[in-house]
């Protein structure tokens, strides 16, 4: 069953970059992207468990810290070794400030 | 030292017992120490750019293609000496740093022009593009860890015929063409395929096949020219100029400790003149490089005027490193626990050793 969760508030994340949150247990990143969207993906990469919160957003790129494997953050989209599956992505919304996401 | 009486040797093997007791001991994909490093800070170090790359691509093509040209204009004569020894250093040298920038994605902005130049750099270093990709993410997950590390240089104790050798290729070279010929013939080997994921191991063969492809060319030439010229221009040039990659290379990690999860106990960094650092892009920050892989090589200068509080001192210059490390490379001869554990400076944050206790027993400070 799905559920709706604030993340954090929108002045929570700079233009361009990731915050990591955490919750029931998980780990999520929640991007703002270049042109002020909000979306969200699983919180750590799929080559190894890293952080992506700790890592480099670009246009519609997050890069992971530490072997550089890159994915669309909006999409999940895997873009090449050393990553080969893709991430997993969470609807997200913003209502009266607040950055919420669909988990399900 | 401690002596190892009834201990077992060092097992290198990817699928062997070391890699066995790395991943039950909580080695193998540890959680590593890093400096504190606000995430504004770390934000900007990070930002890619094509500006510096480019230049010092232009350069380096120009370069290359300049001294080829002197070797080629003076060949048969001893004044292609000087344009071969530029000519080699640039090929079979300062293409192993192009290839780590470009294999981590951080030299350019632009993805499409890592991937051109970690390819080039690739062959040039006779170097499968998919095996080093993998073997290197490896290296970065489980830095000099055994049983883990897929590029260990010098593995303990350590042969120095082996050492000598290699300031030349000799040996390098040879298994790296045996590894390149297996690959053509379709055989991935057990060790490579601990590290490398199936999905990718058909691109391992492709490499094996045009790298070979072109040796083979490139030898067809030198035979219907009956002249050593086209072997000198591609292959030879890995071994008679990869001195400078070795030279620099090697101290990255020799002569420090193994199977820990603090890159400021089994990494170094040493201070180097510039054309050492253009010909090794930065990569002399190698403490700082293994806490934060992200950060490009142009902006590693500045990350460790940032965080040299927490790291050991740095060597002043490369000679100092050597002479620092020898005395513990001949002292491994006898006990291959030995190691070198460089001070801190009191700003740092202490080692962190739980998982090596034991070991730092055998460590000289």
């Amino acid at each position: 069953m799905s559920e709706w969760v604030e993340a954090c508030s929108e002045g929570d994340v700079e233009t361009e970059d990731v915050i990591r949150f955490d919750h029931g247990g998980r780990t999520f990143a929640i991007y703002r992207s270049p042109d002020d969207e909000f979306f969200a993906t699983d919180g750590f990469c799929t080559h190894e468990k890293m952080h992506l919160a700790d890592g480099l957003v670009m246009d519609d790129i997050i890069e992971c810290p530490k072997h550089n494997g890159r994915f669309n953050y909006k999409t999940g989209e895997a873009k090449g070794a050393p990553v080969c599956i893709n991430l997993k992505t969470y609807p997200v919304k913003v209502e009266a400030g607040k950055v919420m996401i669909q988990l399900d | 030292m401690t002596a190892t009486v009834g201990k077992k040797k060092r097992d290198y093997s990817l699928v062997g017992e070391s890699t066995r007791k790395a991943i039950e001991t909580g080695l193998a994909s540890a959680e590593w120490y890093h400096t504190d490093v606000s995430r504004k800070e770390m934000k900007q170090l990070m930002q890619r750019s094509d500006g510096p790359a480019m230049r010092d691509t232009i350069i380096w093509f120009a370069a290359i293609i300049g001294s080829a040209a002197g070797g080629i204009y003076f060949w048969g004569s001893w004044w292609c000496v000087p344009f071969f020894f530029v000519y080699g250093v640039l090929y079979g040298s300062s293409s192993d740093s192009r290839w780590h920038e470009g294999g981590h994605g951080t030299a350019f902005r632009t993805r499409w022009m890592n991937d051109v130049i970690y390819q080039i750099a690739s062959f040039m270093l006779m170097r499968n593009p998919t095996t080093w990709r993998w073997s290197h993410a490896r290296h970065h997950t489980d830095t000099i860890i055994v049983g883990r590390d897929a590029e260990i240089a010098v593995m303990r104790p350590p042969d120095l015929i082996r050492l000598v050798l290699n300031f030349v290729g000799i040996i390098d070279v040879w298994y790296s063409l045996i590894a390149l010929g297996r690959n053509a013939l379709g055989i991935v080997s057990p060790d490579e395929k601990s590290y490398i994921p199936e999905t990718e191991q058909h691109k391992v063969v492709t490499a094996g096949r045009i790298h070979i492809a072109i040796y083979i060319a490139t030898l067809a030439a030198a035979f219907y020219l009956r002249s050593w010229l086209p072997l000198m221009l591609i292959g030879l040039p890995r071994m008679y100029g990869c001195w400078h990659m070795v030279m620099t290379g090697l101290l990255q990690h020799i002569g420090l400790a193994d199977n820990v999860t603090d890159h400021r106990l089994n990494t170094r960094t040493v201070y180097m003149n510039p054309v050492s650092r253009f010909i090794y892009w930065n990569m002399n920050y190698h403490v700082e490089h293994h806490m934060f892989p992200m950060v490009p090589y142009h902006a590693l200068p500045k990350l460790h005027e940032m965080i040299k509080h927490d790291l050991p001192v740095a060597n002043p210059s490369i000679w100092h490193a050597y002479r620092e490390v020898w005395p513990v490379i001949l002292r491994q001869l006898r006990n291959e626990d030995d190691f070198l554990k460089r001070e801190l400076p009191p700003t740092a944050k202490p080692y962190r050793e739980e998982f090596h206790a034991v070991n730092m027993a055998n460590a000289a400070e």
